[in-house]
């Protein structure tokens, strides 16, 4: 996806990445191990972890025998009705989705992506019973109004792996990055939301 | 038993004196939350607001309010004085250092040219005749140690390889047991060190022996003084004190002994929240005292805390900036038996953070271990994300060293109370040193011999085969130089500004430590990765001299839990102690070293070179422990995990570490914050670390402040810098930018 926000739009190319076996991440993680106290362990992050779902599933497999949570950080949109992905939750412990907006429309706006693959994850997901933290950004006059946070609050209802919803005020910080790596940022006039719509916005989710 | 002692329990603290054997058998744990806390009264609110306007007013007229010139500060030069005479009765603990609040006393055995400086500095005309005692018929420290410096010694000095010594004011850093006025009174204690003098010496008239009668002697006559000091103020302090609000009394009284005589860098006040609790325990079960009448009392007794000045030159603050005091005072830790030791009165300290806001004195300083209740330790972190002014140091790897009861007698350095004195040795400048080995014993700044004419490296690239030995030859000098300048310095100290107060309330056979320290750790560290993983070219000037270096490819550097650089940091410190420990100490005192430069990063870095870690010359070096600008690339952690694999064994004088964390980077609410700010503590101090200073904002906060100092909200906005806190604001502009650019963690 290629969200108009991104405050991680270095991590957009697939260029100049690097290989690591799954015990080699692992071993890494668990100079950590001390500080995560009794509820920590590993979230595989942006990127897109769904997009390597196979090696993300053996991680995870990996990470469960030596005793470590897991957890994904996705905007679901690969996701496909297909067992690859079922395997993959089948190892997760929690999943930390990002529903950018509810309206298929405004999605595609914003995004450059129908919602579709998104919803149909978080479907599954309740399906599976695999707990869920939703995860929306806060853009005033894109993601702020009312009425799809209404929509958005209704959706998560008919869901019953909901463990928490977090609020997340959009901020500039990442806009140096689009600057130097020269993409145009499409959201130079939009202010970070004020408090009171950031209250709002928690009161309708009941975040 | 006697009537101020109803209802206490033990032996041992009856027959001798011995306060942690009086807190071991009578302190009650509290393992509950923070929600009996109570905010501030009406008099407290009335006392903070008149002495923020009497701050507003220092930092108005440059950071001084009031100076005397005509009287030298004692325990008696003053009549009583008062936040403001007017609402004296609010004031439940009293006692000022002269006759107005924050007014800075004249105090000239340090060094007389110093305290007369410090007085034209600030525009104040120091009086001829004190000029006339101090220079004709009465000797200071200062002159002392100028008679009897060598060459070689005022050379380093003049070069800056060591800096900060206590040549010109007081070494600061010991701690008396402030707690034994409370618990004995001041008669008992005379009577015991009488019979320490009537012990000492008998048909033995040695130099050590007649030295430490006269030391005695001097105690007792302090001890007499602290009475009359206490009765201008209308109080016996000759007896016990009778309940908790005599307990603080007393114990403030015997602090302010100590800082009314001596104006060490660091007046740490130690290890008595626990010791208070028991006083306010026994009245709240009495019924004569309630919550909110106890948290006055510490609430006031802080007051006085923060009011602590001491008369200061150019020179000095730019070594320790922000007007530090370091009444450093601790909360929590953990008992020999297992139990840990916090009471509600650890609460009631760090509370007065938020009744009166934050503020950089008292150090406030958490005795850390993961063993502690989980309540307070949620609750400390908590204060640090709305506050940013404490700091965290591992109970769990001082107390096999320290035992149970010891103090924090400067930023991060520990003492046994009573048992114990330090001598403190400011830092030698390590990455100096480095270069000196490059450059054959010639400053890169001065162009001065500074140290031995060794052979410079005259080669194309550096090798870690040439620099290796000549790093250890000039390490070797630089701890020869340095450890003699020192006795040297304490031993004139000794002489001429004894602190015989403080003294007074330590056993006469104290324990003594000799603090040498080290700056520039991570550059040399860094430095030497270089040469050994990468390929460094040496740039010279026309006169063939060492200027420059250009790296060629790849190196690990400290701070990112890379173990090829995390060795190095332990040879370079266990080299540097080994070299230490070969020479005498005065008084063969133990030596320890540190790794913690206060702010002196930046004054050091002003004259250092070009380093081979790429860091130009004149920038700060690196705070403390703390990796260098930019090399820390894989977060908080990994750079947490480096810095906790040097060994406190190795530095028992401190390992000093200062993070900087984004609040969004700890979670999206306080509570959230706190408990993952408990989750990183855990893990960082089990892994063995010793000292963590924490601060929770982001570089635009800084920023503005730095731009609008003027803002109510910053007026006292406290950061954390490596060993103490400060108010930002107070900062020198060089040293806030120095500030910013150790950017916050944005990620874990």
């Amino acid at each position: 996806m290629r969200c108009a926000y991104c405050h991680n739009p270095d991590t957009w190319s697939r260029e100049g990445a690097e290989r690591w076996k799954a015990d080699d991440i692992l071993d890494r993680a668990e100079r950590f191990r001390a500080y995560w106290g009794k509820e920590g362990g590993i979230t595989v992050s942006g990127g897109e972890p769904l997009l390597q779902a196979e090696f993300v599933t053996e991680l995870f497999e990996k990470a469960h025998q030596r005793g470590i949570s897991t957890c994904i950080d996705t905007s679901a949109q690969p996701y496909k009705p297909v067992e690859t992905f079922d395997q993959l939750f089948s190892v997760t412990d929690t999943v930390l989705l990002d529903i950018k907006h509810i309206d298929d429309e405004v999605h595609k706006k914003l995004t450059g992506h129908s919602n579709q693959n998104i919803l149909a994850c978080a479907r599954r997901l309740s399906e599976l019973g695999v707990p869920v933290w939703i995860r929306h950004v806060l853009v005033p006059g894109i993601t702020d109004d009312d009425e799809a946070l209404h929509r958005l609050r209704a959706f998560l209802d008919t869901l019953d792996n909901i463990r928490r919803i977090d609020v997340l005020p959009y901020h500039t910080m990442g806009r140096f990055k689009w600057q130097q790596l020269g993409i145009p940022y499409t959201l130079e006039d939009t202010p970070v939301p004020t408090a009171e719509r950031v209250e709002n916005a928690r009161h309708i989710l009941n975040a | 038993m006697r009537q101020e002692w109803r209802g206490f329990k033990g032996v041992k603290w009856l027959e001798e004196v011995n306060v942690r054997d009086f807190i071991q058998n009578n302190y009650t744990q509290y393992d509950g939350d923070e929600s009996f806390l109570v905010g501030p009264t009406e008099a407290t609110n009335t006392l903070w607001g008149k002495l923020q306007q009497l701050q507003k007013a220092e930092r108005a007229k440059g950071g001084v309010l009031d100076m005397e010139t005509e009287i030298v500060s004692s325990m008696t030069a003053y009549g009583p004085g008062y936040i403001d005479p007017a609402t004296k009765d609010l004031e439940k603990v009293v006692g000022l250092q002269t006759d107005k609040p924050l007014k800075r006393a004249f105090m000239p055995y340090g060094g007389i040219k110093m305290a007369e400086q410090a007085c034209t500095t600030y525009g104040y005309q120091p009086s001829e005749k004190l000029h006339e005692i101090f220079t004709k018929y009465c000797k200071t420290h200062n002159d002392g140690v100028f008679d009897a410096y060598t060459d070689e010694m005022k050379r380093v000095r003049h070069n800056h390889i060591l800096t900060g010594l206590p040549d010109t004011y007081g070494r600061g850093r010991i701690v008396g047991d402030y707690r034994r006025v409370a618990l004995y009174g001041i008669d008992y204690l005379i009577e015991q060190k009488e019979i320490d003098k009537y012990n000492c010496g008998k048909r033995q008239m040695s130099e050590d022996i007649i030295r430490l009668r006269e030391e005695i002697s001097m105690q007792i006559k302090a001890l007499k003084s602290m009475k009359e000091m206490a009765k201008i103020y209308g109080y016996d302090i000759s007896q016990p004190a009778k309940n908790a609000r005599e307990a603080v009394q007393w114990l403030y009284f015997g602090y302010l002994a100590a800082i009314k005589t001596q104006n060490g860098a660091a007046m740490s006040v130690g290890r008595v929240s626990t010791f208070l609790d028991i006083y306010i325990t026994r009245d709240l079960q009495e019924g004569t005292l309630t919550e909110v009448e106890a948290q006055e009392l510490i609430d006031h007794l802080v007051m006085k805390f923060r009011m602590v000045k001491f008369a200061r030159i150019p020179s000095y603050n730019e070594v320790f900036s922000g007007d530090p005091v370091w009444a450093t005072l601790e909360v929590a830790g953990i008992g020999q038996d297992g139990r840990h030791q916090v009471t509600k009165n650890c609460y009631r300290f760090l509370n007065t953070l938020i009744n009166m806001g934050p503020s950089p004195e008292p150090n406030l300083t958490v005795l850390y271990s993961p063993r502690l209740p989980e309540n307070f330790k949620r609750y400390a972190a908590w204060i640090s994300v709305k506050t940013s002014s404490i700091q965290y140091e591992n109970d769990d790897v001082m107390r096999p060293i320290w035992g149970d009861d010891y103090s924090i007698c400067c930023c991060v350095s520990a003492t046994q109370t009573g048992k114990e004195m330090q001598f403190f040795g400011a830092r030698a400048n390590l990455a100096k040193t480095l270069l000196y080995a490059i450059n054959g014993g010639v400053d890169a700044k001065t162009r001065e011999q500074c140290g031995p004419k060794f052979r410079p490296i005259t080669s194309e690239y550096l090798t870690w085969e040439e620099l290796e030995p000549r790093f250890r030859d000039m390490m070797e000098w630089l701890c020869d130089v340095y450890v003699n300048t020192l006795n040297l310095i304490h031993y004139m100290h000794d002489k001429y500004f004894y602190e015989a107060a403080e003294l007074a309330l330590i056993d006469t056979d104290v324990r003594r430590t000799f603090a040498t320290g080290i700056a520039g750790f991570s550059h040399v560290i860094d430095s030497i990765c270089a040469v050994k993983y990468a390929k460094v070219k040496i740039i010279r000037d026309e006169s063939g001299f060492n200027v420059d270096y250009v790296v060629e490819g790849d190196y690990p550097r400290y701070g990112n839990d890379d173990d090829r650089a995390d060795e190095v940091a332990k040879w370079v410190l266990k080299t540097f102690l080994a070299k230490i420990k070969r020479h005498h100490t005065y008084r063969n005192a133990e030596p320890t070293t540190s790794i913690l430069t206060i702010t002196s990063n930046v004054v050091y870095g002003k004259y250092t070179g070009n380093l081979p870690d790429g860091r130009r010359a004149g920038a700060p070096l690196s705070p403390g422990a703390n990796p260098s600008y930019g090399a820390e690339k894989n977060g908080l952690l990994a750079s947490l995990n480096s810095v906790a694999k040097i060994p406190y064994e190795y530095a028992l004088d401190g390992i000093s570490n200062t993070q900087t964390i984004a609040p969004s980077t700890l979670g999206t609410n306080d509570e959230e914050r706190a408990l993952t700010l408990v989750n990183v503590m855990d893990g960082y101090f089990s892994k063995g670390a010793h000292h963590l200073n924490v601060n929770v904002f982001g570089v635009d906060k800084l920023l503005d402040a730095m731009e609008h100092p003027e803002k109510p909200e910053y007026a006292n906005f406290t950061i954390r810098v490596s060993g103490y806190a400060v108010k930002f604001i107070d900062l020198t502009r060089e040293q806030q930018e120095d500030v910013i650019a150790r950017s916050a963690h944005e990620r874990m």
